[in-house]
């Protein structure tokens, strides 16, 4: 027997409100490339490192909620037919 | 063995919502990788930046030029057209000519004595290349001029963008 429909809805919402988070994420690393690569163009060095911390901690964090939505995927898959 | 409507449909129907979902956060987690290499990317090229060095070059003779006159001269490559202009007397200032805004050629307004854009009208101010207004949003690379007798050497630049 799989999951009910009513667990494989609450698990999709749980995977549309990680994928809400990972798009948010993602802006805030758009709006920080174009911030650093403006700096470093007029010839600013100085935030380069702390944008590429902070780059890499979005980054961490979107791996980590992808992580989660493949384990709500294994969770909410059905069992194959025998 | 499976049977082959398995394999031709390898995914049911109610997990398929979870497998394209899945395949999107996918990509937008690989898209944040792309992400932070181009920020790992400027963090390289600004430590590569640091060891750059300018060469020292003649670029006048003092007097050489009028008092609110220019003479264009390439620094630090031969293809980096810059301006030297001579504001008052005992005064030099020395810009690239490149704009900011899209690279076209700035000159020297003497009337309005500010560094001129003539393709998107931006100005800059001839005390230090700040921008006075129009599109380019950086000021312009600055040569850090010397006095050597009676000659004027560029040693280096300032607020100069990546190439």
């Amino acid at each position: 027997m799989g999951p009910s429909t009513a667990q494989q809805n609450r698990g999709l919402t749980a995977v549309e409100g990680a994928m809400a988070l990972i798009v948010l994420l993602l802006m805030v690393q758009v709006w920080l490339l174009s911030a650093t690569l403006d700096a470093f163009l007029a010839g600013h060095r100085d935030t380069a490192v702390p944008g590429a911390i902070v780059s890499g901690l979005l980054f961490l964090a979107c791996g980590g909620l992808y992580r989660f939505v493949v384990r709500l995927e294994r969770q909410a898959k059905r069992e194959p037919d025998p | 063995m499976k049977p082959l409507w398995k394999e031709e449909f390898s995914v049911r129907i109610a997990d398929e919502r979870y497998v394209s979902r899945r395949q999107l956060t996918k990509f937008l987690t690989l898209t944040s990788l792309g992400m932070f290499v181009g920020n790992l990317w400027i963090l390289a090229k600004s430590w590569m930046r640091q060891d750059a060095s300018y060469p020292v070059k003649a670029i006048a003779q003092r007097g050489e030029i009028p008092v609110g006159g220019v003479k264009l001269f390439d620094y630090p490559g031969p293809r980096d057209q810059c301006l030297l202009v001579r504001t008052a007397e005992d005064s030099y200032v020395a810009y690239s000519q490149k704009c900011t805004h899209l690279s076209c050629a700035v000159y020297y307004s003497a009337q309005a004595n500010r560094l001129e854009c003539p393709c998107h009208q931006g100005y800059f101010s001839i005390r230090d290349g700040s921008v006075l207004q129009g599109p380019p949003t950086r000021p312009l690379p600055r040569v850090v001029l010397e006095r050597r007798g009676s000659e004027l050497i560029a040693v280096s630049m300032q607020n100069q963008p990546e190439a």
